[in-house]
């Protein structure tokens, strides 16, 4: 299962964070500043997949945006790779080319969409038509 | 009252703060703002205060007092109300706060409600942080949903089933009946869950396990659906047909068919046509490809689907991709040991992984590498080993020497090689090496009786090239203190001997001794080399020399030996070539440690020159075995009592700030093949002398000489009177009790007068 999906830059500020496993609040300051440092040391050449105490982070990154994907040890590292790039064409399909300042500013749509997407720590939806549809509804509901 | 900030504006406001502490004090002015408004009740800012809350904790700021405004923002009508306020719930609250407990029945009456995105809500928050209580008291409302028509609720109850599941697990059996046609489902998204669902409960119930087996034929047809149905639009991933629903399918089929004959049939057909017909230019492909790999390896598959697992792997192995290099590893450093020979034929491809920029890629390579060597490789092995020990990160040479120390052991083709290997390591990677290696290489060398000159020679050169590596440097003092003589008369067969001289040889050795690159214990080894050779050089005067000189030096360890040595070219020099004698060849037993060493040697008093130090004299409760260093004391040991198995030696030491102590240690053994438990040893003495007793090492004489009890008397003997003891003896030998009582009188002179 997915413990967390963090949204980090590369100055290290953390513009979406969701943990799907208890970390107490005090040692996720900790844990994104470890996570984050972890991945931003990695060069080119590696691999997107870090041993990271005792899990596995997935990490990917757009342009300035890193997304780190903590994983337990069965779950398919390949598959959560392609989820990430899902998760992104989401957000692209709904912002119109996605960027950093979209996400900070919309911070609770993308909590939407992310929730329609991952429940629990486990993959609910993939279809980014199903998934952008309640957000649309509240979008409309909002107008009106 | 001032209306408050849009959160886009104090967004926007907290990014033009340029420090930390600029931030800070935006942050406590804005949370200031917002804990006046809730005070105030204020409805229509709530939920724009939350959200703003919400951002701030992101950030790292405490944002608790927002907890109970999250509930009233769920009870709200407002379906954007709901929304921040259950995300609120999410992100803030957790089952330690109490607030949660008045969530439930929010949940509940959302739970029905007539909107189906509320319903969604309060769904997935359930599915999130729901506590035991609370999945007990709603997990009704979630079993109804599950058995509802509407897609878009069904995957998100199934979710939120395997929260209660793992909360309360007693619950599982309830959901069992609307498992019954989930898998008839034609919505991904609820096929997908519900995928989830049963293995939840698979994993959790071998009961649940055997009863969903019966699905593996529904299962395989779902799949071969996804792989035969032509371009879908809905679920099309780089042309694959929704490549996460087939991923969850092969984890499921691999738990149902493991260990399952049955099941295992049924499913291979399939696996293979996954495993052969999925496209391989992407990432998603292979992602399906892995997981197929690792359900074959797992089930009860035949050979031919095991070696095209394999071969899957061997493929990736090849590919561009990075990622899928490490996959590819990983996978066969599990089934190396299960799939020996297959994963062999891919041996050149996992070495060829050894020069890869990736260090886990690396790390596994190296691993697996280790795994394959064996009789026929070791050769070619080896030579990539050591071409890869000499350019590997740090972090990988103490386990890579290690490995190949292993290896080389196991399957050196000749002495001559195994040397040859252990020398380069030690040249190479000499400081990286681990500290247990130094005394199990000096027993290789020992051992390698016809390789002792070439060893030495070879030794000897790598320390005129380099002295920082101490494990080489340890090893080679020790090597040429044993075979120096080998050295200088040039009789070495393998190469072309070298021409040095005894004093060339001494002036190496020496120069350990002072170079700062020496540790302690390099020192140490160097000076006990130094003294060896005053039976194998003729240079003695020079070697006295250098061993008077450290009688006088601040490391005691060192001083003791100096002093030790010097008393062996004084008093005992008729000892000296006996004791320095060659080291015979070693018997490796099973915990290698020193003493078992010198047990094998049979004397004890000859050469216990072991690999360590030698002991010091203020310890006692070492093993009787270095009786050297007391008889180095002046006054020779005895025994005093020996009967039925049951030996006590008594050894001597003058107390020096009192003339008239004499402090004798006794040592117990026993010959017997059975223990002497609760052993207590007891003294009297005349009249006019004092004795205390000292604790002794343990009351446990172990059986067949394996360990001996010590313990120290002191007599206080103010008038030189002949020394007379009477010893009483207790102990428990094959369940029954002994006593002895004994008289001993052979005390030696030197020990009273």
């Amino acid at each position: 299962m997915i413990k967390f999906l963090l949204m980090v830059n590369k100055q290290g500020q953390t513009r979406l964070s969701r943990y799907y496993e208890q970390v107490e609040l005090g040692k996720r300051a900790s844990l994104e500043a470890d996570v984050v440092r972890g991945c931003l040391a990695r060069r080119k050449e590696e691999c997107s997949f870090v041993e990271f105490k005792d899990y596995k982070l997935v990490y990917r990154q757009y342009a300035a945006l890193f997304i780190v994907v903590g994983i337990t040890e069965n779950e398919n590292e390949l598959s959560i790779y392609e989820l990430v790039h899902n998760f992104v064409e989401v957000l692209d399909k709904y912002f119109s080319r996605v960027s950093e300042l979209d996400i900070m500013f919309s911070l609770d749509k993308v909590h939407i969409i992310l929730d329609e997407m991952i429940l629990n720590g486990h993959i609910v939806e993939t279809n980014k038509t199903r998934i952008l549809a309640p957000l649309l509804a509240l979008d409309k509901m909002a107008e009106s | 009252h001032l209306p408050s900030l849009r959160v886009q504006v104090l967004i926007r406001t907290i990014r033009t703060a340029r420090t930390q502490a600029e931030e800070r004090e935006m942050i406590q002015k804005e949370c200031a703002a917002i804990r006046s408004s809730f005070r105030e009740e204020d409805n229509t800012y709530r939920c724009r205060n939350v959200a703003k809350l919400l951002y701030m904790h992101m950030l790292g700021y405490p944002a608790h007092f927002g907890q109970l405004e999250c509930l009233k923002l769920i009870a709200s009508q407002k379906f954007t109300d709901k929304r921040i306020g259950y995300l609120g719930a999410m992100l803030l609250l957790d089952e330690r706060q109490d607030v949660h407990l008045l969530m439930t029945n929010c949940i509940k009456n959302d739970l029905n409600h007539s909107t189906q995105y509320v319903q969604g809500l309060s769904l997935c928050t359930l599915g999130c942080m729901g506590s035991s209580e609370m999945c007990r008291d709603l997990a009704g409302e979630v079993e109804k949903l599950l058995k509802t028509s509407n897609s878009y609720l069904r995957k998100k109850a199934a979710l939120c089933a395997v929260h209660v599941i793992r909360k309360v697990p007693e619950l599982m059996e309830m959901f069992l009946p609307a498992t019954k046609n989930l898998l008839s489902e034609k919505n991904h998204g609820v096929l997908h869950t519900s995928v989830v669902l049963l293995t939840e409960m698979c994993e959790r119930s071998p009961d649940m396990l055997s009863h969903f087996r019966k699905l593996v034929p529904q299962l395989v047809r779902i799949l071969k659906n996804l792989i035969m149905s032509g371009y879908s639009p809905e679920h099309d991933v780089s042309g694959i047909s929704d490549p996460f629903l087939q991923v969850r399918i092969l984890r499921l089929l691999r738990i149902l068919g493991k260990g399952d004959d049955d099941s295992s049939e049924a499913m291979n057909d399939i696996l293979a046509q996954v495993a052969t017909n999925t496209e391989t230019s992407k990432n998603v492909g292979n992602a399906i490809l892995y997981e197929t790999v690792l359900t074959i390896m797992d089930i009860k598959s035949e050979s031919g689907l095991r070696v095209l697992a394999i071969n899957i792997l061997g493929r990736f192995l090849l590919n561009n991709d990075k990622n899928i290099r490490y996959v590819a590893l990983t996978s066969l450093l599990k089934t190396v040991q299960t799939d020996h020979n297959a994963v062999q034929r891919h041996r050149s491809t996992i070495v060829d992984c050894l020069k890869d920029l990736d260090v886990s890629i690396k790390r596994r390579a190296m691993e697996l590498s280790f795994a394959l060597v064996n009789g026929n490789n070791i050769r070619g092995m080896m030579k990539e080993l050591l071409y890869f020990l000499d350019s590997c990160d740090p972090d990988f040479k103490a386990d890579c020497a290690s490995g190949i120390f292993l290896a080389a052991e196991k399957y050196a083709p000749s002495k001559r090689w195994h040397i040859d290997t252990v020398m380069r390591v030690l040249t190479t990677a000499g400081s990286y090496v681990r500290d247990d290696s130094v005394p199990n290489l000096i027993q290789l060398i020992t051992n390698s009786v016809e390789m002792h000159a070439y060893t030495v020679q070879r030794l000897y050169k790598a320390l005129l090239d380099d002295i920082s590596q101490q494990p080489l440097v340890q090893v080679a003092s020790w090597c040429i203190g044993e075979y120096g003589d080998l050295l200088v008369s040039g009789q070495c067969e393998e190469e072309e001997p070298i021409q040095v001289s005894e004093d060339e040889v001494l002036d190496v050795l020496e120069g350990l001794l002072v170079s700062n690159l020496s540790t302690p214990v390099t020192r140490a080894y160097s000076l006990t080399a130094i003294m060896k050779l005053s039976t194998r050089f003729s240079s003695v005067n020079r070697i006295k020399k250098v061993v008077s000189i450290y009688g006088s030096s601040i490391d005691v360890e060192l001083q003791q030996r100096a002093v030790e040595y010097n008393a062996l070219f004084k008093k005992y020099d008729h000892m000296r070539p006996a004791l320095l004698e060659r080291m015979p060849i070693m018997e490796k037993t099973a915990t290698n440690g020193p003493t078992d060493i010198a047990q094998t040697n049979g004397e004890t008093d000859s050469t216990i020159l072991d690999t360590k130090h030698l002991p010091s004299i203020t310890h006692p409760a070492r093993r009787c075995n270095y009786h050297i260093c007391f008889c180095l004391a002046g006054i020779p040991p005895m025994t005093a009592y020996n009967k039925n198995g049951l030996k006590i030696e008594f050894t001597f030491e003058r107390s020096n700030p009192s003339p008239n102590i004499a402090v004798i240690t006794i040592h117990a053994t026993n010959s017997t093949e059975a223990d002497m438990t609760e052993f207590v040893f007891q003294a009297a003495v005349p009249k006019t002398f004092q004795l205390q007793l000292l604790s002794p090492s343990s009351n446990v004489v172990p059986a067949l000489n394996q360990g001996s009890v010590t313990q120290v008397i002191r007599v206080l003997n103010p008038q030189k009177q002949q020394l007379r003891m009477r010893i009483k003896l207790t102990y428990t030998h094959k369940g029954s009790p002994v006593q002895d009582l004994a008289e001993v009188n052979n005390f030696p002179p030197q020990s009273w007068q």
